[in-house]
């Protein structure tokens, strides 16, 4: 039993292939984990803040920056939040076309993630240049698709990162026909290729992990939850977007500048699997098929799964989009005018690393008092350390340094935390 | 490409920011690969390669100086790079975190956070140029793919990269867009903001808002007496300078300005 004797010192200094900059520490003495941190340093770049005495129409284009890589999902989330706020009734043309562009963002970033961040771990590859070199079809597919992804967003917002068409009201320009023609013949020639990258990401060997956890996604009568809905979770919670704060809280680690989320006291996760667990009954039936194809049962207990279920993911987003341009029209208007009012805004849609909740409290001028952002990462942030301490458990402490190291990197790189929006900043003395 | 060929050696690294001018990298779709062809990436954490001080001809610097560890980083960086080049408003400006500039960031962090300890943050963000050398700039929030491909296409075939320092207004002209403040009285920053972009925002008919940064020659007088014709108050017209880019030294002035109400 000497091996378990042994103290070890994992550290991380840099996470390769995650968003943002976060390090990890592992200790382990006679066996045990005596220590186990998923540190952030991304430093807190204050948005809630700044935000504060910003305009109503400056606030799509101010959080848009919290993320490159789902800047639409700051924008929805704000125009949400704040459309509801002020009453305004988006025109049927706009409330479809924020989802098609949200569709964009998630083919866009799943994409990436499941080709550029999480595959290389299961090829025993070290980046997307490498395994471009053992599976350069997949890799080249892959990133046609992301490629496909970035275009529908460029469609609504002239460009993918930091795009600028979202306005409180709608959109402020619309796609031609032409154009839109153009788009639908290239997702349409991309399902057969989205269809392959389920097959290929439910081919490879991922680990059998088996973890209790409560999962919290959004929920729709008609839609898969991505830009409305209900909050919900798989222990029967439902409550809209103005009662999160009564049921999720917020904390500080010492080790890191991340907020960590409870709810009931407890991590849970959010995400594609936490999604696909509670709303696999709202898929497409096509896109149903093709999961029952890959055997994946569901509700699933193991994170190794978050890979197929972003593939599955972005041929829901491919069926969506298709779906919401067929007959598509240029409206005559593409926003409606709307008019400031005081109060409180609440909104939450389905980022594509998993629920995203903003607040804000607005004057009468439309101009903001005080903002606060949950992002998904920080939400995670639990569930990650709780995952890494079960899964590495259960793939034995005896293993050597580097297998560790790697272990945890990939389940780490299950939750595609992005580090960059996790870093958001919370008044703790907010009352309530 | 052969064997014998010496592929040039480049990082990207990241700062303070958001990941979005990574992205121009990671965006580039099959283009990546060919790329990757032409260099060597040494470093480039997001993309899996990681020596952060390994010898380079290129460094690609993401994001602003804004922890006392960044400091120290930056000037290593700088140390190992034949070439250091900022990308992005967060490493050319402080980017939008630099909103900071104006109050106190440290106060902040002791009043909100219960473990003040933890939360490592300088006063200011600063932009690369505060701090070492750069060798050229990119300017843009974020930067494009075409952006980046342009300057490494540039730094392999062995000329200076090309600055644009043109004005958004003449992209418009370029591509025949109606002149958003002119035809609609929208308060535009397209005659002071640097082009590059294409023109993005007045192509969908709507206000450009500055996030490449100040243009050359940049006149925001003129630009602020306009916005004050158009209705604009002066708190409105300093947050239309105090935004993306907002200790740009010419957004800085202006923003100082019309706070000041003493502009012409």
């Amino acid at each position: 039993m000497s091996e378990l004797k042994r103290t070890v010192a994992v550290h991380v200094p840099v996470l390769a292939r995650v968003e943002g900059e976060g390090a990890l520490d592992l200790r382990i003495v006679d066996g045990e984990i005596a220590e186990l941190r998923l540190r952030i340093f991304e430093p807190p770049r204050f948005f809630e803040k700044f935000l504060e005495g910003r305009h109503y129409t400056e606030i799509p284009d101010m959080v848009a920056r919290i993320c490159g890589i789902c800047p639409v999902a700051y924008q929805a989330t704000a125009a949400q939040a704040l459309e509801h706020l002020f009453g305004v009734e988006l025109s049927p043309w706009a409330r479809d076309m924020r989802r098609v562009f949200y569709c964009g963002e998630w083919i866009q970033s799943h994409s990436l993630h499941i080709h550029l961040l999480a595959a290389p771990d299961f090829f025993g590859c070290n980046s997307v240049i490498e395994l471009a070199k053992i599976a350069p079809d997949a890799v080249r597919r892959g990133l046609r698709i992301q490629a496909l992804g970035n275009e529908l967003m460029d469609v609504f917002g002239a460009r993918s990162v930091h795009p600028v068409g979202v306005r409180i009201g709608g959109f402020h320009g619309a796609p031609s026909l032409a154009r839109i023609r153009t788009m639908r013949e290239k997702l349409r020639a991309a399902l057969p290729e989205a269809e392959a990258l389920i097959r290929w990401a439910a081919g490879i060997a991922v680990p059998q992990d088996d973890q209790a956890f409560v999962s919290v996604a959004m929920r729709h009568p008609d839609d898969y939850a991505i830009e409305r809905g209900g909050i919900g979770a798989s222990d029967g919670l439902h409550i809209g977007a103005d009662a999160y704060a009564d049921h999720f809280t917020e904390r500080q680690e010492p080790h890191s500048t991340a907020l960590y989320s409870d709810y009931r006291g407890q991590p849970y996760l959010v995400g594609p699997l936490a999604r696909l667990n509670l709303n696999h009954d709202r898929l497409p039936e096509r896109v149903r098929m093709l999961l029952a194809e890959t055997g994946l049962v569901l509700p699933s207990r193991n994170l190794f799964h978050s890979l197929v279920a972003r593939a599955v993911e972005i041929l829901l987003a491919l069926h969506e989009a298709l779906r919401l341009l067929d007959g598509y029209r240029e409206p005559d208007s593409p926003w409606v005018p709307v008019t400031p009012r005081a109060g409180v805004a609440y909104g939450c849609t389905e980022a594509p690393r998993g629920l995203l909740w903003h607040r804000y409290e607005m004057d009468a001028d439309g101009r903001v008092v005080s903002a606060r952002i949950v992002p998904p990462t920080s939400q995670n942030q639990g569930r990650i350390e709780a995952d890494l301490r079960l899964s590495l458990l259960n793939f034995g402490l005896d293993h050597p340094d580097d297998a560790l190291r790697l272990h945890c990197e990939k389940v780490i790189r299950n939750y595609d935390p992005c580090i960059s929006c996790a870093t958001h900043f919370l008044a703790l003395n907010i009352g309530r | 490409m052969g064997g014998s060929t010496v592929r040039p050696r480049v990082a990207v690294h990241k700062f303070s920011s958001c990941d979005g001018c990574q992205l121009a990298f990671l965006n580039l779709g099959e283009s990546l690969l060919d790329l990757a062809q032409r260099v060597e990436l040494v470093h480039f954490a997001e993309a899996g390669p990681l020596d952060p001080d390994a010898e380079v001809d290129v460094a690609f610097v993401e994001g602003s100086v804004s922890t006392p560890e960044d400091l120290d980083r930056i000037q290593r960086i700088r140390t190992h790079s034949r070439l250091l080049i900022p990308i992005g408003a967060c490493a050319t400006a402080g980017g939008i975190q630099a909103l900071r500039n104006d109050v106190d960031g440290a106060q902040w962090v002791a009043q909100i956070y219960s473990h003040p300890e933890a939360v490592a943050s300088l006063a200011h963000s600063t932009p690369i140029a505060a701090h070492v050398k750069v060798d050229f700039e990119l300017w843009g929030c974020p930067v494009s793919g075409p952006q980046i491909l342009q300057v490494v296409n540039a730094l392999l075939l062995g000329v200076a990269p090309h600055d644009n320092v043109d004005k958004v207004c003449t992209e418009c002209k370029r591509r025949g867009y109606p002149c958003v403040m002119v035809s609609r009285g929208v308060p535009c920053m397209g005659p002071v903001t640097r082009a590059g972009c294409g023109a993005l925002c007045p192509g969908l008919g709507r206000d450009c808002y500055g996030c490449y940064g100040p243009a050359e020659n940049a006149n925001t007088d003129s630009l602020s007496a306009q916005f004050r014709g158009l209705g604009l108050g002066a708190a409105a017209i300093e947050q239309r300078f105090r935004s993306i880019n907002s200790q740009a030294p010419a957004f800085f002035a202006a923003a100082d300005k019309a706070r000041a109400g003493r502009d012409e």
